[in-house]
């Protein structure tokens, strides 16, 4: 067979080679070591000695030819092989994933961590006091006299031996003042406890307490930082009403409220100016220095920030309240 | 606290409507809750007089009435009340009047008798549940008049939720003398002037006890009308106010009480013997009180007494035998000052909340007794007739309460308020709540009004000054002072990074109470000492619990029989400790787990959660401490967990709590079927991190040398993992357990475990001969303590 027929056969095969080991064949019998190309490279020596240089150089352009040619298809034939792999390869990507799904922090939680984010920006440092309190730092200390009325507003819890469960985080302002003097600004974030149980009362819920006694404190300030809050919190622009309200442990007294979307208020802390003789009982001159303190209930906030409506779902633990906040 | 907007606009009426009035009342400290009609809507009800009541030819029950409602013509009406009666005034309802309760009225014929409307009892105006009459006007009433103009309906009810200092306010002219306050009006006082005494008739009084009751005023009245009844202005005006007309004496003082605030009370003079004797009561003395409860008494309970019995519980309530009734024809009106320290909790002590009680307990106007008594002395001489004797009064001036008079500074408001308060503006706001003010250096000397308990510092009289001037005209300014950094310390585990790892390993965060039952208490903590409550809400709430694990359990429970197969839940909270004299509270981290390992899923098998499971997550929430080498376990019983399957966990050797799974008695007794573990942390004691120390990073490969031993079933992993690394040495980098191994092949009583130990060295790269080395050191050493020899293949 002369050179350009042996080409056009190679070809022509290489052409027709449908998948790797055919071409593979192909390459072996053209280009191989005893391939038809490579025999006729071997047979140069029997041509006239000014007719190889010709021919041979005929035959390796050939060889060079076909050698692309195979390249070629061999790339076309692996991305073939390599597509239908894949193509049978491929999964269903919509189903569902694999492995553990995280849980969530319970609503409350979630709401606590906010309110003391945003405090502690502004520079709040967050103190925590025991639940199970003495008479004197849940009401003595903070200005409730004996038999007061407005101890009646504290349904109180008693244990056995005289102590009781705390009513308001109000305690660790004395506990915070003693032990760190002023000027002083805390949050007191925790549980607090009430002997009341019906539709808007559980007997254990949470409050976040805050104090700032410096030289200069003024109503005017308590009202900037809580307005600040509470666009913080809600996060949106909102229209606060301090209302004049009364506890012992602060005078003047206020209660917040928030207008709400459809023009009503509603209340979501308390708060004022420390009373003179909270400051006394703790051997702080109320000349010298003047704070506020603020105590906002916790769950109250959640409702009103997530909708819920029924405060008694927050310690019913059912998982498909809980998830909702996950 | 109720009260009619017409009765307060008699006292004061500024220009504004009631939803104004309520604003304003509430923007001043007097928190209103509602305004509410008086009555509802009617039409088409005028007053009427009966001519003439006749039978009804064909029913025994009704009558047939002839009336006169100024309307042109005589009215026949069919009337089913008994109490109907000639000469009646009533309230008529017209052929098309709508009445209260939305039905029309319309001519009609009731058995072959014309009738031409109504004539209405109270519940069909609205005006309260009384059906069983009709209503019986004054004689007084116009007949032809608008029934609703007559009896000024349209007015409004309102409701104040009021704070424990304002109890000068639970009275009309409390709350007017703030209207008039805030509206800088003037008082419209009614005219209560003195009612001088028509005879001498003086009943003795001895008050003993004159700290509890500092000033005693009384005064009789004789000879009233037994059949006076008591004017409909004044049923009304109490009706509004949320009383019952019951007597016109009783009418008249709890009238004026609701007026002036000065609760009285009256007593038949027959009925009490010898004279009023105002003591404290003996020990166990009994008292049977008007609602016909019989209460036991102790010494430090007030009692208004005659010279034989009790009869009445000072400022809160009479007893049953002296009041008065329809029969009472000489009246001992009595208006005391009671000490509210001498009544502080005494009601609540007999579950008694009374109208009297409410005020005396908050504080009622030490000077306001004779006139109260002058007032009630006056609208009953009104009603009722009656002879005045001299009003007398036994006062202890020592035990009147001080009214001490306060410095204000004009610089303190400001530096309270932040904002500047023009002095003319302070004065103004003070003289016109009733202060008595005289200018001083720098700011006022001020006396408050007697009925201002409140008011005994500067800061009250700021507070006062503020209130009035309006909170809302206070600047927000926001506060000069310090900055402190937060502490962020690395030397403990944030809580709030535990409850990420938490979340992150599939639990869900609950709360439960701090206080669970007794028993399940006990049962989960042993017999200790309990924090108990002594006022529980209920017997499954009665003490403060040691565990967190009954109310997890509870709350896995719950999901469990709501359909969730899989509960993960952790909950960080406090256990708390009745020590000696004091408690204690542990803050802790706990877990309940119930279900399959992972969520159902067609990606891996359902596989139950075991011990390991939960060694993961307790191991993964502690690494953030740094120090999870120093984590070990020991096998120990718990009373609540599952032997063998259970154990307490410990931090460098020192316990700091439990994991295993819930025993299967108590899974019993819960009635579940289902498995579920628990885990329970003291976050204090295992919750200390370590600082990183940096330590050098070899530039050495390491090299990996696996062994597989037989060890007797007896001998933990962990023996052997501390045999493993004390044989190696400091080559050792890491040492893997990759297969445990029970079964075909292993003689019983046996286990296989296969090792990874990793060698590296800092200053050189190992060679087999090192690695031969450590092996033959580490299966010698297993031979020796343990008996374990290498396993063949």
């Amino acid at each position: 067979m002369d050179l350009e027929q042996l080409k056009d056969t190679a070809e022509r095969e290489i052409a027709a080679s449908d998948d790797v080991r055919a071409l593979d064949e192909v390459r072996v019998r053209f280009l191989g070591k005893k391939g038809q190309l490579t025999q006729q490279l071997k047979q140069l020596g029997k041509l006239p000695a000014d007719q190889r240089p010709v021919a041979g150089q005929q035959i390796n352009l050939a060889k060079k030819i076909l050698a692309e040619l195979i390249d070629t298809r061999r790339n076309q034939l692996e991305s073939v092989e390599l597509h239908s792999r894949l193509k049978a390869e491929a999964v269903d990507v919509t189903q569902p994933a694999r492995g553990e799904q995280p849980g969530g922090l319970h609503p409350v939680t979630r709401t606590m961590q906010r309110i003391e984010a945003i405090f502690n920006g502004a520079g709040f440092a967050v103190h925590t006091g025991p639940e199970i309190e003495n008479d004197e730092f849940n009401f003595g200390a903070l200005n409730f006299p004996d038999n007061h009325p407005a101890r009646a507003m504290h349904d109180t819890f008693y244990l056995k031996g005289g102590m009781l469960l705390r009513t308001h985080t109000s305690p660790v302002q004395i506990r915070a003042m003693q032990a760190h003097g002023t000027p002083i600004k805390l949050i007191a974030p925790g549980r607090v406890y009430r002997c009341d149980s019906d539709q808007t009362h559980t007997p254990m819920f949470h409050q976040v307490e805050g104090l700032l006694v410096d030289k200069e404190i003024s109503f005017a300030n308590l009202k900037a930082v809580l307005h600040d809050f509470a666009e913080r919190f809600f996060e949106r622009k909102v229209r606060l009403r301090f209302r004049p309200s009364y506890f012992p442990f602060t005078e003047p007294s206020a209660e917040v409220d928030v207008e709400w979307q459809n023009g009503g208020w509603l209340e979501i802390l308390g708060c004022g100016m420390v009373h003179p003789q909270v400051l006394k009982n703790v051997g702080v001159d109320p000349d010298e220095y003047t704070g506020y303190a603020f105590g906002m209930g916790v769950e109250r906030l959640a409702m009103l920030r997530y909708g819920v409506d029924d405060l008694r779902l927050f310690f019913e633990n059912d998982l498909r309240f809980l998830r909702q906040f996950n | 606290m109720n009260i009619s907007e017409q009765w307060l606009r008699e006292w004061v009426d500024p220009d504004t409507d009631a939803e104004g009035l309520a604003h304003q009342l509430t923007m001043a400290g007097l928190e209103v809750e509602s305004i509410e009609p008086v009555a509802a809507e009617f039409s088409k009800v005028l007053v009427g007089k009966v001519l003439s009541v006749e039978r009804h030819p064909d029913a025994d029950k009704l009558t047939l009435c002839q009336v006169d409602a100024g309307t042109g013509e005589t009215l026949q009406i069919i009337c089913g009340a008994p109490n109907v009666y000639k000469d009646m005034k009533a309230a008529v309802a017209l052929v098309g009047a709508r009445l209260a309760e939305g039905s029309k009225i319309r001519a009609a014929r009731i058995r072959g008798v014309q009738s031409q409307g109504m004539l209405c009892s109270a519940r069909e105006l609205g005006l309260g549940d009384d059906h069983d009459g009709v209503l019986d006007l004054d004689p007084s009433a116009p007949v032809g008049a608008s029934f609703r103009e007559w009896m000024s309906l349209d007015d409004r009810v309102i409701k104040f939720d009021l704070t424990p200092n304002r109890g000068d306010c639970f009275c009309v002219a409390g709350v007017a003398r703030d209207v008039a306050a805030i509206n800088r009006l003037p008082l419209n006082e009614p005219d209560i002037s003195d009612v001088p005494d028509q005879n001498k008739t003086v009943f003795p009084v001895e008050v003993v006890a004159k700290d509890a009751c500092p000033s005693f005023s009384s005064r009789v009245v004789s000879g009233i009308r037994p059949d006076a009844r008591t004017p409909m202005w004044m049923c009304e005006k109490l009706r509004r106010s949320g009383l019952r007309p019951i007597h016109p004496v009783v009418d008249v003082t709890n009238f004026v009480m609701l007026e002036l605030g000065q609760p009285l009370h009256a007593f038949d003079l027959d009925i009490v013997t010898g004279g009023i004797r105002v003591r404290y009561a003996k020990k166990n003395e009994k008292l049977t009180l008007l609602d016909g409860r019989e209460i036991s008494l102790d010494t430090d309970v007030v009692l208004v007494a005659d010279h034989k019995r009790p009869l009445a519980i000072a400022g809160i309530m009479g007893g049953e035998n002296s009041g008065v009734t329809e029969q009472t024809r000489n009246v001992l009106f009595e208006a005391a000052y009671w000490s509210p320290m001498a009544l502080a909790g005494r009601a609540r002590r007999f579950g008694l909340h009374t109208d009297a009680s409410l005020r005396f307990e908050r504080g009622v106007d030490p000077w306001l007794q004779q006139k109260a008594i002058h007032r009630a002395t006056a609208l009953l001489i009104d009603i009722a007739g009656g002879e005045p004797g001299p009003l007398s009064t036994e006062c202890s001036s020592k035990h009147m309460p001080a009214r001490d008079p306060i410095m204000l500074r004009a610089q303190r408001i400001d530096r309270l308020l932040g904002v500047e308060i023009a002095p003319d503006e302070v004065a103004a706001i003070l003289s016109g709540l009733g202060m008595l003010l005289n200018d001083e250096d720098g700011g006022w000397i001020v006396t408050p009004p007697g009925h201002r308990f409140d008011i005994a510092i500067e800061e009250d009289l700021i507070e006062e000054v503020a209130r009035i001037y309006g909170y809302d005209r206070i600047p927000e300014k926001p506060p000069r002072t310090v900055m402190h950094m937060p502490e962020v310390t690395e030397s403990r585990v944030a809580e709030s990074r535990i409850r990420s790892v938490m979340i992150e390993r599939g639990y869900q965060e609950a709360m439960t109470y701090s206080f669970i039952s007794t028993d399940l208490d006990r049962q989960f903590a042993g017999d200790g000492k309990q924090a108990e409550l002594i006022n529980p809400i209920s017997e499954e709430l009665a003490v403060m619990r040691r565990s967190l694990w009954p109310g997890l359990l509870e709350a896995a429970k719950n999901n469990l029989s709501r359909q969730q197969e899989r509960v993960r839940l952790f909950e960080i909270g406090m256990r708390y400790y009745s020590q000696d004299i004091d408690f204690k509270e542990v803050n802790t981290l706990s877990g309940v787990v119930s279900g399959n390992r992972l969520p159902e899923q067609w990606a891996s098998a359902a596989k139950s959660v075991d011990l390991f499971d939960i060694k993961g997550d307790l191991e993964a929430v502690l690494r953030p401490t740094g120090n999870i080498s120093s984590l070990s376990y020991r096998a120990e019983e718990n009373p609540v967990l599952r032997p063998g399957q259970s154990a307490r966990a410990l931090m460098d050797g020192e316990p700091i709590g439990w994991l295993g799974a819930l025993h299967p008695q108590i899974v019993q007794q819960m009635d579940t079927d289902r498995d579920t573990w628990l885990f329970e942390v003291d976050i204090d004691a295992a919750f200390a991190a370590k600082i990183p120390e940096f330590q050098g990073i070899s530039r050495y490969p390491s090299i990996r040398r696996d062994i597989s031993i037989l060890v007797a079933e007896s001998v933990s992993v962990a023996e052997i993992q501390a045999t493993v690394r004390q044989a190696a040495g400091e080559l050792l980098s890491d040492l893997l357990i990759f297969d445990i191994y029970r079964g075909t092949g292993v003689d019983s009583g046996l286990k296989s475990v296969a090792l990874g130990l990793i060698l590296q060295d800092y200053s050189r790269t190992l060679t087999d001969t090192d690695g031969d080395a450590v092996v033959q050191a580490v299966v010698g050493q297993l031979h020796k303590s343990h008996q374990a020899n290498l396993r063949e293949r």
